[in-house]
């Protein structure tokens, strides 16, 4: 046997060399305390990390014109500092609709700005401000790039129910994320059509199978149903200036994780919450890497430790 | 552009597919195992993580119901084991033990958990 405490002074050598490296993945992708949290597909996630979507393709529902909208997306988020970060996103779209040929072309760029404000491990609780910019004149307006840019201020969260009483087993793997933001167009109208004040609000409800087998019950589940994580996703979006009451949009998406040690992949059904949002079904899969443990030593840490 | 699409699907595989050492540890299993009720007392407590542990700071404890450490406070990691850890604890009597684990992978990624078991004589 090896005792962990047996040279002090190779441990004191090491723990210099670690708290130093530490100091890059205290923070990195979605732990507060024991509770692991997924990067979502909808809703955007509460915590700075070091990770890229490499795909996520969806098919959308069929919008109340009968338009249909496919989408293949790319997402980077990188951590600056241990508590700062950004996320730059784009997307490829194609836009099919009766009657008229089909157009495709590149979406918004879209950037956000992010600083943790807190991490509190024994509630498990994650919160997080970030400024996402939706800029005007960066994609294809015949797949409805807009020609304006839009500021969106968001808090995001997410608490897990592993501290809730031992005794309720079975309700201790829930987690819940979710995101309150507003949309402030730079530019009030485009040819005469108003451009809304927006408050969107997102939530993900999660059942997390890898936090019920290490810290709850082992129920017997073996990889890769061990690492997998059911979740349902809903965001809506209501304006707020410039537009008529009851106009309400959003989805709800059913799906499951799966996390590994360096990836995980997602799938959720779209179903559109109203008609004005749309009819039918839609579908999405996500491809995501976690760079922080790909490359734990190099471009997974904070710019700000790069050197 | 097949090609392109085949050799990033047979390297997205390939990645999940190996061991790996490196990235966060999950508790794989333990042993009494999490959240179980035994009928004796375990003279000792093994975790299995999924990825290979740094000894100096990876830590593990258990305490009986009023907050009291009952291990013997040297936990071990068995040779041509690193992702094993272990640690011994005194003789234990009826009742539900917490185990607290606090482990850093070998490329510094720190993960923690706590899980209880029961003695039911």
């Amino acid at each position: 046997m090896l005792s962990l405490y047996t040279d002090a002074r190779a441990r004191f050598a090491l723990a210099a060399v670690l708290t130093v490296m530490q100091a890059s993945s205290a923070l990195a992708h979605g732990w507060a305390g024991e509770r692991f949290f997924p990067a979502t597909i909808l809703t955007d996630d509460p915590f700075v990390a070091d990770e890229i979507s490499l795909p996520q393709v969806s098919l959308q529902p069929p919008a109340p014109d009968a338009s249909q909208l496919t989408n293949i997306e790319v997402d980077l988020s990188k951590r600056i500092t241990p508590s700062t970060g950004i996320v730059i996103g784009d997307e490829w779209q194609r836009l099919r609709a009766p009657g008229v040929p089909s157009v495709g072309g590149l979406g918004a760029l879209r950037t956000m700005g992010q600083y943790q404000l807190f991490i509190d491990g024994p509630h498990q609780a994650l919160g997080l401000l970030g400024l996402n910019v939706t800029w005007g004149h960066t994609g294809r307006a015949a797949v409805g790039a807009p020609n304006f840019t839009t500021l969106s201020p968001t808090f995001d969260f997410g608490k897990g129910f592993g501290d809730i009483p031992r005794s309720l087993t079975f309700l201790r793997p829930f987690a819940i994320t979710g995101n309150l933001g507003f949309d402030f167009p730079t530019q009030a109208t485009t040819a005469g059509v108003p451009n809304p004040n927006n408050f969107s609000y997102g939530f993900a409800f999660e059942y997390s199978f890898p936090y019920l087998e290490c810290c709850v019950k082992d129920v017997g589940l073996r990889a890769p149903f061990n690492q997998l994580i059911p979740l349902v996703e809903v965001a809506f979006t209501t304006p707020i200036s410039r537009a008529p009451a009851n106009q309400t949009i959003g989805t709800i998406q059913p799906g499951i994780i799966w996390a590994g040690s360096y990836f995980q992949i997602g799938a959720e059904a779209i179903i559109p919450a109203n008609r004005l949002t749309g009819h039918g079904y839609g579908g999405v899969v996500q491809l995501h890497f976690y760079l922080d443990d790909l490359f734990p030593r190099s471009i997974g840490k904070p710019v700000s430790e790069w050197w | 552009m097949d090609r392109l699409i085949m050799t990033f699907v047979v390297g997205v595989l390939a990645l999940g597919a190996s061991p790996g050492s490196q990235a966060h540890a999950f508790l794989d299993h333990a042993s009494p195992p999490v959240g179980s009720s035994v009928p004796a007392a375990p003279p000792v407590v093994t975790l299995w993580f999924t990825q290979d542990l740094e000894p100096a700071f990876s830590s593990v404890t258990v305490t009986n119901e009023a907050g009291q450490r009952v291990d013997l406070g040297k936990a071990q990691i068995p040779p041509g084991s690193p992702a094993e850890v272990q640690i011994g604890l005194k003789p234990l009597a009826g009742g539900t033990y917490l185990v607290s684990w606090h482990v850093v992978s070998v490329d510094t990624h720190p993960t923690e958990g706590t899980f209880t078991f029961e003695i039911k004589p």
